[in-house]
């Protein structure tokens, strides 16, 4: 098992034909990917050969789903279009959209986000501005490199590319189920609580690894979440001890969200429902070796 | 990107949101000047980007040219937590009866936008929302409707505005709301939003943050330059991702998370190390070709505060033996340029081959570190000496 991409997973890549979108298609069907098309309409009727796979190039999300079956789509457009393909997906109803891009304006993936809602969420947004998910040995949406890691009993969810990275592989010979990018943008679909909630359902998942950072208050609606629904083991950790306040939002933000949004009251929303934090990554993956080894 | 005062008032009049006259100075004598254009009593505001200005005295009235003079003189080159006065902006004066607040953001918690509203301003807005809750509407607003007339006078109606004030405020938020959709801003704060003796209503003081992922359609490079740092602004123009703090530790490294990670970890390795700190955020992405680490190490090398230099690399997309390339070439193309010491972790992808690329070249330099952890002890114990 895995949570929300496993090996039945059909996979189209929005904006497959530009320079990104290319050499992660190849690096997702070296791996083991199961993809079956692209999507762009200026280039529709082609047929682009990659990693010995000839992939039809669609004209939209609807059209790639209709005629391959596809469940998933990766978004690879760039910024300035990308709001566009994400309401494209969600008009599709295509269950799972991954959105890498990075660099999106805030105003474009609010206004993506609120048509999501408004269409009854029948779409699951993951990002944007994430590396994606990987479901090791079985299926790899997005820029994760697919070897790092290998199956194992521990779901990891974080708003760090990098630190997911390193996160998987100081744990690479335990292993993992799922690992999912949320990405650290202010406006994103799926949150930690999803993944927590998912994560809790897999038989599969032993452990979970939660990977936050500054900013907004998703770590501590995901704490409050843990101590009511969550039985398994979680481990976190939380970047950005030392970051300058301020940069990004004024105070009428820390209003909204009921706290400044800091990592020291991350830390103490974790430790106060019995969830232990890491001081460093290393220490974090260090706290799971004992979690699993105690399973 | 957050902007100075006068920097709002200036977009605020450009979507029509009334506004007073202000003009900038940057020396006493352009603030007489400024004064006299404006004529009759002014104010003269210190602009910084930091609150309770008017107590660390940065806001002050004259009531002609030569004593506006004055004033500038007193205020530019004052420290206001930890700020300098650079510039003043000369603003007309006003008979103000009545005080209020409004503010449009982004609300993150909720993925959607906020407004916020209260007949009651003047005050810090956060005191407001702890001691008079009620005072304070919060309305929320569709990223896909937005802020049109009619929700306009129900966002000033929440924020209990008397029956003759909500047409004419609904006006000036109707507005204040198209400079934060058009402009791509993530804040728009008046505080104070004013009724004056003769029926006017006015944004006096406005705080606005723009969104820099939008930069590719919208035209700030004047804004830009005058609103940051000059070390960020040069950063900037190289596409580096980059935060000037105050340390003696620089820090490289690829993706932002990773990146606040290790300032986190050189500030706990700082401790026991003189006390020494991160010195900036430098994301270079996950790239990391030669000359974007290039960039990035003259950007760092700059800056006079910096005494070590660590560089903290995951190799996922791009392998370490690249960055170790990227290391190299930045090495040789700086040349002298490179003074201070460097400490290298790389991990991930092609490590071996990295450290190997590292090992061969020999630079006096450059340290390697086996871990994060023990990287960011050697940075700053070599910082501290």
């Amino acid at each position: 098992m895995a949570i929300f991409l496993n090996s039945d997973s059909k996979i189209i890549v929005q904006g497959m034909t530009g320079a990104e979108g290319m050499k992660h298609t190849q690096r997702m069907l070296a791996g083991g990917s199961n993809i079956v098309g692209g999507v762009n309409p200026r280039k529709a009727g082609e047929t682009v050969e990659v990693e010995g796979k000839s992939l039809p190039v669609f004209g939209s999300v609807a059209e790639a789903m209709s005629a391959t079956g596809a469940n998933v789509s990766v978004i690879f457009v760039p910024p300035a279009f990308a709001k566009a393909a994400i309401i494209e997906a969600i008009d599709a109803e295509i269950p799972l959209a991954v959105a890498i891009t990075e660099g999106i304006p805030v105003h474009d993936s609010a206004t993506a986000w609120a048509y999501n809602v408004e269409k009854g969420q029948k779409t699951r947004l993951i990002g944007p501005n994430c590396p994606g998910i990987i479901s090791p040995g079985q299926s790899n949406a997005g820029i994760t490199p697919w070897n790092i890691t290998g199956q194992g009993p521990i779901g990891l969810v974080s708003k760090s590319g990098t630190l997911t990275y390193q996160m998987m592989f100081e744990l690479r010979d335990i292993g993992f189920t799922t690992g999912i990018g949320i990405g650290g943008d202010p406006v994103i679909g799926t949150t930690h609580i999803d993944a927590l909630e998912a994560f809790e359902n897999d038989p599969e998942t032993k452990a979970i690894v939660l990977i936050g950072e500054i900013g907004g208050d998703s770590e501590e609606k995901a704490a409050e979440y843990i101590a009511k629904h969550v039985t398994k083991p979680v481990v976190a950790y939380v970047a950005g001890f030392t970051a300058p306040e301020g940069k990004t939002m004024g105070h009428a933000g820390a209003i909204v969200s009921g706290s400044a949004g800091t990592a020291q009251g991350k830390k103490e929303a974790f430790e106060a429902v019995g969830v232990k934090v890491g001081k460093t990554p290393s220490e974090t993956a260090s706290l799971m070796r004992d979690i699993i080894a105690n399973l | 990107m957050d902007l100075f005062e006068y920097q709002a008032r200036d977009l605020f009049e450009k979507y029509g949101v009334p506004v007073l006259q202000g003009l900038i100075a940057d020396t006493p004598e352009e603030a007489q000047a400024a004064a006299a254009k404006i004529g009759g009593t002014v104010v003269v505001k210190a602009q910084v980007k930091v609150g309770g200005r008017g107590k660390a005295g940065g806001v002050k009235v004259a009531h002609s040219p030569s004593e506006a003079k004055e004033k500038a003189q007193d205020i530019l080159g004052l420290d206001i937590k930890g700020h300098e006065v650079k510039r003043v902006m000369i603003a007309e004066g006003a008979k103000i009866a009545q005080e209020f607040y409004f503010s449009v953001l982004l609300d993150r918690s909720n993925r959607t936008f906020l407004s916020l509203c209260s007949v009651e301003g003047g005050m810090e807005i956060e005191q407001l929302a702890v001691e008079r809750p009620d005072a304070l509407a919060r309305i929320p607003v569709s990223a896909v409707t937005g802020i049109d007339k009619s929700m306009a006078v129900e966002i000033a109606t929440a924020g209990h505005f008397p029956a003759e004030l909500i047409d004419p405020v609904s006006d000036v938020i109707v507005k204040l709301y198209e400079v934060f959709e058009k402009e791509d801003a993530t804040l728009v704060e008046v505080n104070p939003l004013v009724l004056t003796e003769d029926g006017k209503i006015l944004a006096l003081d406005g705080k606005v943050t723009l969104d820099e992922n939008a930069e590719f359609r919208h035209e700030r490079d004047a804004m830009e330059r005058d609103a940051l740092d000059p070390l960020e602004a040069k950063a900037k123009e190289m596409d580096l991702n980059y935060v000037k703090l105050d340390g003696e530790v620089g820090i490289i490294g690829n993706g932002a998370g990773l990146v606040m990670s290790t300032l986190d970890v050189v500030a706990y390795a700082g401790e026991a190390n003189g006390g020494v700190k991160p010195a900036n955020f430098l994301d270079i992405g996950g790239g990391a070709s030669a000359e974007v680490m290039a960039a990035g190490l003259d950007v760092i090398l700059n800056d006079p505060q910096v005494k070590s230099v660590f560089v903290n690399v995951f190799g996922g997309i791009t392998a370490c033996d690249a960055v170790a390339n990227g290391i190299v070439g930045a090495l040789n193309t700086l040349g002298s340029k490179a003074s201070k010491p460097l400490v290298v972790r790389l991990d991930g992808n092609n490590v071996e081959e990295g450290r190997a690329i590292l090992k061969e070249f020999n630079h006096p330099l450059v340290a390697l570190a086996d871990t994060m952890d023990g990287g960011a002890n050697t940075a700053a114990e070599l910082a501290n000496r």
